[in-house]
């Protein structure tokens, strides 16, 4: 059912090594997930452009152009930009500071990326389209993604500058607790649906009813993952990390070129893995919104199928995405200590209290 | 969150960290530099040192006549430079002994209303950038180009006017000057409303802001804190009203004094809020001033040689960042023996470091967006 | 202007304020007693210094004028101080805590010593710079740190 498996089928009918079948059967994927990071980011650095220039009175990017489309009066306006900015990027001079310890400095970024990537390869894009299918899924994906604080510890300790480790003991902080809510919402589902595999909780929920709607405690631990886990991307308003205002960039100051490309594509995939998250755990996954209450269960003859199931997952991250840009350009930050007030103090008790109401209401109901 | 439960008792022997804010830096509203000493993230003293802009006005205006020592007012606080020269005009007429017409008069206040205006709104701008606000920023510089093309239309400049000259001002209002300042003002007002329901009463700029480097009456006044700085501490103290010069005298308008309505009395909150109403406060002169104001020569009064009579004076302004004083002494010449400038931002900057002691880093960056500074007129 | 009663009272301080009708400045004879002076101003509830200048007499003096202010009765007064160059002034910043920053100021531009300040050094020039600017016999140092300041601007003005 996964990508991996259908490659390991598809190669094993030729007569070759069990290794480099592996091999092949491994890197193929590896590369799809490269491609679509890099697509996702280059169309989210460019609606993140526009919507936040549409949100400020003004244009946005409007003058490069993509082979010779140079778009509308608004919209579509500077199409290639990002392209641009990424050929820019590559093309820079890689500065590491004197003092700065080299290694871990060039390695720190690679860190990040990896702890992103590796989180993709168990989040599903549609119902086939997954390219590890793991039966402990969702477990999965909380592990990994815990391994991108390792990566942004190590970027603001060797960029030897005072208002990098500021940066970076703030992220580590803000992350690990995060962290915690992400996981005690993240354990309805499975309380729920009784398993930790993608594909049973969505089944549930194309059989039953979408996870946001089963009980006003779902309803409220979907935002509080949907908080927490904006608090886990470093987006404001829980941007402390890279506060431009007050620490420059904060622990990514040092970095240039293409390491600091590296960084961002890491974020905006953050930003596409926790809103694809919360679509299929809370929201229904690939299902149309025909399956909210499942009124007539069966088959939706026209809304369903696979590529229609990748249309709906899509676009339920893509809203949720764009609620997060929304937020970025309306609220101010919140500082270090009211952030960790939030987390440990308001989100954790409600999110235990969750848990038990949840428990209480699956024995009654 | 009150200050003492900062600090660290647990007797460990640890060692300030000291971090330099150094003079570029994002929000340190010009080259400023703090040499913050810090216990992780809590501030134990501030130290800033200043003079990367001095530019020696004091000792360029010694050579000097009157009348050309005006452009270089300007150029000390560039955010508010119809004041300054305003100040300094005052403090010269003052020495002259002449009687100026009404017209130039209204139209010198017409002027510094609608500097305030500009100067408050963009503070609200980098205020709530400091606080990571993003939007309004955009907000202000848009609704702030408009009031700039007024001045262009006024004087041929954008930024630095050299407009109010000792004796008068250099050029009268042109023909649409008075409907177009008229239409702005109608589309400016509602825009206020905009900005109020994004910052005033977010719930997050409140946390950020409210109860936040308070500034005690009296340690206010005895820092020389003067503005709206000094009216969010709850003290009523504005020349315009309590020494009135010009024609505030005819004028009817309010003062507004922080009441500590979101925290304490004199927090961040409230010189937010001063400044923010006292924009209203300048919309309502402002088309009081366009009803009163008579017809005349504006150059009726200009001496053709600026000779003010022997002796010192030291004038008072009210200008939007606190209280200008212009010390002038005079021996007779065509050139001035010494002008001294007291800048109101000068005294102010210098409680940053009472006001901000026991706090955390982002607090000193909202204390020190709070404070409004331009560094212009504190190195001169 | 002050009116007659606050002049007599603070006349009646010391018996070497003087008070100038034409100017209406008051001024001291020795500096020495200034601090004692400036203390039963304040109790006078004069607590907002507004203005320090410096000025330089050429007749090899110097002065400093102190503009003061009550912010409950409004009233504002000025005091000025004549003395020879190298005369150490007390300052008054334990009193007025303005007093601290434009006391640096008077320091660094006109070269007037103030004693009991906790903090004297340079506050606008950098502090290794030679000469204090304001004086009308200062003169431009030629070099800086090995750099050369040119005296002909005729290139550039």
């Amino acid at each position: 059912m996964s990508f991996v498996d259908t490659m390991l089928s598809a190669l094993s009918s030729f007569e070759m090594n069990y290794t480099v079948l592996l091999l092949i059967a491994v890197t193929i994927p590896g590369l799809i997930i490269f491609l679509i990071m890099t697509v996702n980011a280059i169309v989210m650095v460019y609606m993140e452009r526009k919507i936040s220039a549409f949100m400020q009175d003004r244009l946005g990017p409007m003058e490069v152009g993509l082979f010779g489309f140079k778009g509308g009066k608004r919209f579509w306006g500077g199409i290639g930009q990002t392209i641009a900015d990424a050929i820019k990027l590559l093309a820079k001079e890689d500065i590491i500071p004197k003092n700065a310890d080299r290694f871990m400095m060039m390695l720190a970024p690679f860190i990040i990326f990896i702890a992103s990537f590796l989180t993709f390869v168990g989040v599903p894009l549609s119902e086939n389209f997954l390219i590890s299918n793991f039966n402990i899924g969702i477990l999965y994906i909380l592990a990994m993604s815990s391994v991108g604080v390792i990566g942004i510890i190590l970027a603001g300790w060797s960029s030897n500058n005072k208002w990098s480790l500021y940066g970076a003991m703030r992220a580590a902080a803000q992350i690990i607790s995060y962290e915690i809510p992400i996981a005690l919402t993240l354990l309805l589902p499975v309380i729920i649906s009784g398993g930790l595999d993608v594909h049973t909780i969505v089944d549930w929920q194309l059989q039953n009813r979408w996870l946001i709607l089963h009980s006003p405690f779902t309803f409220i631990a979907f935002f509080i993952f949907f908080i927490s886990g904006i608090a886990e991307t470093n987006r404001t308003p829980f941007d402390i990390p890279e506060a431009e205002s007050e620490l420059v960039a904060g622990w990514m100051t040092e970095y240039s070129g293409f390491r600091w490309s590296l960084f961002f594509l890491s974020e905006y995939t953050n930003m596409l893995i926790i809103s694809l998250v919360a679509s299929f755990v809370f929201l229904g996954g690939w299902g149309s919104p025909l399956t909210i209450i499942n009124l007539i269960p069966g088959d939706y003859m026209y809304l369903d199928g696979p590529v229609w199931g990748l249309f709906w997952l899509l676009f339920k991250a893509i809203v949720l995405i764009f609620i997060m840009m929304w937020f970025r350009w309306t609220f101010p930050r919140l500082r270090v200590d009211q952030l960790m007030y939030l987390c440990w103090k308001v989100f954790i008790p409600f999110a235990i209290f969750n848990m038990l109401a949840v428990g209480i209401w699956e024995v009654l109901f | 969150m009150s200050k003492e439960n900062l600090t660290d008792k647990s007797g460990i022997n640890t060692e300030d960290m000291i971090l330099n804010m150094g003079p570029q830096h994002p929000s340190t509203h010009g080259v400023l530099r703090l040499k913050i000493h810090t216990d992780g993230e809590v501030v134990s003293k501030i130290e800033p040192i200043i003079g990367y802009l001095h530019r020696c006005f004091e000792k360029h205006s010694e050579n000097l006549p009157y009348e050309q020592v005006v452009p270089f007012t300007d150029r000390c606080d560039y955010l508010s430079s119809m004041h300054m020269s305003h100040g300094y005009s005052i403090a010269v007429e003052k020495l002259l002994d002449i009687e100026l017409p009404e017209r130039v008069e209204y139209i010198r206040v017409i002027v510094s209303e609608l500097q305030r205006i500009a100067s408050h709104a963009f503070f609200i701008g980098v205020f709530g950038l400091d606080v990571g606000a993003i939007t309004p920023f955009t907000w202000v510089f848009r609704d702030r180009e408009r009031i700039v093309d007024l001045f262009e239309t006024l004087t041929g400049a954008r930024l630095l006017y050299n407009y109010v000259w000792p004796g008068g001002v250099s050029h009268d209002l042109p023909d649409k000057f008075v409907s177009r300042t008229l239409e702005f003002l109608d589309y400016f007002e509602p825009q206020l409303i905009e900005i109020d329901e994004l910052l005033t009463t977010n719930k997050i700029f409140i946390e950020r802001t409210a109860d936040i480097g308070v500034l005690d009456k009296d340690v206010a006044i005895n820092y020389g804190v003067t503005g709206p700085s000094l009216r969010a501490s709850g003290i009523e103290f504005d020349l315009r009203k309590n020494e009135p010069y010009s024609v505030y005298d005819k004028l009817d308008f309010d003062v507004p004094v922080g009441k500590g309505e979101m925290g304490t009395v004199g927090d961040c909150w409230d010189r937010y809020i001063v400044r923010f109403l006292e924009i209203k406060e300048s919309i309502k002169i402002l088309r009081q001033c366009f009803k009163l104001i008579p017809k005349g020569d504006v150059h009726a009064a200009l001496p053709k040689k600026v000779r003010p009579r022997k002796g010192s004076v030291y004038s008072r302004f009210e200008s939007s960042r606190g209280e200008l004083g212009y010390y002038i002494i005079s021996d007779g010449k065509n050139v001035p023996t010494r002008v001294k400038m007291r800048s109101p931002a000068f005294s102010n900057l210098s409680a940053l470091a009472q006001v901000s002691e026991g706090w955390m880093i982002s607090d000193v960056i909202t204390i020190l967006g709070s404070l409004d500074i331009v560094l212009g007129e504190i190195d001169r | 202007m002050p009116e007659k009663t606050l002049i007599d009272s603070i006349k009646s301080i010391d018996d070497s304020i003087a008070y100038d009708d034409e100017t209406k400045i008051f001024s001291i004879g020795e500096v020495d007693k200034w601090f004692e002076i400036a203390t039963e101003i304040k109790n006078l509830n004069f607590d907002y210094l507004m203005c320090i200048t410096s000025i330089d007499l050429e007749n090899d003096q110097l002065a400093l004028a102190y503009n003061l202010h009550s912010t409950e009765t409004k009233k504002s007064i000025e005091f000025n101080l004549v003395f020879p160059k190298d005369a150490q002034i007390p300052s008054i910043e334990s009193l007025w805590k303005t007093a601290d920053w434009h006391e640096r100021e008077a320091y660094d531009m006109m070269g007037i010593k103030f004693v009991n300040h906790p903090d004297m050094k340079r506050i606008l020039l950098p502090h290794d710079w030679e000469g204090h600017p304001l004086r009308k016999n200062y003169v431009v140092a030629d070099y800086y740190h090995g750099m050369y300041i040119p005296k002909d601007k005729t290139e550039w003005e």
